[in-house]
């Protein structure tokens, strides 16, 4: 008898795109739903729940608030942390709960792409502490999530100079794509997230697991700008919307 | 006067003055914060829904005592910062011995920011008569973003509730309400400001204040 708890060995399908659709209907420059809601937290200062496709995002906010421990702080400016964690039911195969090599980078880069537009200056000797727990994954979680953070900081009221859109791109089956998901991803040519500011088109990450040539590469930064500001529309619609809703009720 | 809702990095507006929670970049002026953007005549500022108190060179704050060294009290402010409070800043002249007997950890003073050092370092000083140490009335703690609400146009919604609850109230500028009265004007009070607390910035609240008491005087 066959166990439950065996794992399916997921098959590369035979073509990810086929007549230019891929293999969940989607175009080559659409982008799956997208859900967002700031201020879903209590306890915290600011937060926000991001649902992308399949991810499940939760971001939440403290701060500014006292550095602990002190000698991390800085005189003059408040210091960010951010965490990016995976909940060990994220995927599917369950993963071993912790931070890892790959969520300490993670954390990294997205702490990186966020600093950029927050002003930091203003509250000096003070923290400012990102969380970002993954419920579930679907691929271009580190995107999804620095969304999240984005909407999560301005819902703290915590002065900052624009919000921060991020999504991926990549190469599957020979054509660049956009927002890919988690088969693309797997048996995809490439993978690119990129973070940006989305009015003065500042880029605030960008990494790159595969190949790309140049063209394709310059293809690919195109179609992220172009998803980028579709996502600053969500982030933006989803604040203003958040406060009507309160003050009609 | 006009009131809008923006989010960070929204041009408020170009050749204009810019308050707070603006930045300029140029000659041209943007929101810093998620807020609610106020323009009179040729000024703009955006005023937050959330948001840390920040301490202001003489605001007057609720502080609680938390630590006394040998030359000054450190007091929690409801900041990311804590207030210092020295021994000459108190409403008179004491021995470094007499500290712990004339202010305990744990109690609560209303103190006036004399100073900020760079980098945010909060001096406070009991020199003005309307700071006191509290002994009596509950303090309960508000979203530092609703204090102007609680308070109103030119006091206009703090003064209705004392005048309709015959309770002490005083608000200090760091998210913190004092409540002086009768024990069941003190929790009506606290029920009051939790529902200002909820109704963000709708315009009838002296209205619905009105109706609040008028429902609990009846019981």
């Amino acid at each position: 008898m066959q166990s439950k708890r065996e794992m399916k060995i997921e098959e590369k399908p035979e073509r990810l795109i086929v007549d230019g659709v891929r293999l969940d209907g989607r175009k080559k420059d659409e982008i799956r739903p997208i859900k967002i809601e700031a201020g879903v937290m209590n306890r915290a200062d600011g937060s926000c729940y991001i649902e992308w496709g399949k991810n499940k995002i939760i971001a939440a906010v403290y701060g500014p608030r006292e550095v602990h421990p002190r000698h991390l702080q800085e005189t003059y400016r408040a210091i960010i942390r951010y965490r990016y964690n995976m909940a060990s039911f994220a995927v599917d195969e369950r993963r071993k709960p912790g931070p890892d090599r790959r969520s300490i980078e993670i954390s990294k880069v997205s702490r990186e792409a966020i600093e950029p537009v927050l002003m930091l200056e203003q509250y000096p000797r003070s923290s400012i502490d990102v969380f970002v727990e993954v419920l579930q994954a679907d691929a271009g979680t580190r995107a999804a999530g620095i969304t999240a953070a984005s909407v999560a900081l301005a819902d703290a009221g915590i002065p900052m100079k624009n919000l921060v859109s991020a999504i991926s791109v990549g190469k599957v089956d020979g054509e660049v794509v956009l927002d890919l998901d988690k088969k693309e991803d797997n048996f995809g040519d490439a993978d690119m997230p990129v973070a940006m500011i989305v009015d003065s088109g500042d880029v605030t990450l960008l990494q790159m697991d595969g190949v790309l040539t140049k063209d394709e590469f310059m293809e690919a930064l195109e179609l992220a700008k172009k998803g980028c500001k579709y996502i600053y529309d969500i982030q933006r619609e989803c604040l203003i919307s958040k406060y009507k809703k309160v003050n009609s009720d | 006067m006009s009131k809008d809702i923006v989010i960070p990095g929204y041009l408020l507006g170009e050749n204009i003055n810019g308050g707070d929670g603006t930045f300029r970049d140029g000659n041209k002026v943007y929101s810093a914060i998620y807020g609610v953007a106020k323009r009179v005549n040729n000024k703009v500022e955006v005023i937050s829904l959330k948001g840390k108190y920040n301490p202001k060179k003489g605001d007057l704050l609720i502080g609680i005592v938390t630590e006394i060294t040998f030359s000054m009290w450190i007091l929690d402010i409801n900041s990311p910062y804590d207030g210092f409070l020295y021994l000459s800043d108190y409403f008179k002249k004491i021995e470094k011995e007499d500290m712990s007997k004339e202010l305990r950890i744990g109690e609560t003073v209303v103190a006036k920011v004399k100073e900020i050092e760079t980098p945010m370092r909060v001096n406070l000083t009991l020199n003005d008569n309307r700071c006191k140490v509290i002994r009596t009335g509950v303090v309960v703690d508000v979203p530092y973003a609703k204090i102007p609400v609680i308070i109103g146009k030119g006091g206009s919604t703090i003064n209705l509730i004392k005048k309709e609850t015959n309770c002490d109230i005083f608000v200090a500028q760091n998210g913190r309400v004092w409540i002086n009265g009768s024990d069941e004007m003190i929790k009506l009070v606290i029920n009051i400001i939790k529902t200002i607390e909820k109704e963000e910035c709708s315009d009838n609240i002296s209205e619905k204040i009105t109706k609040l008491i008028q429902k609990e005087k009846k019981r």
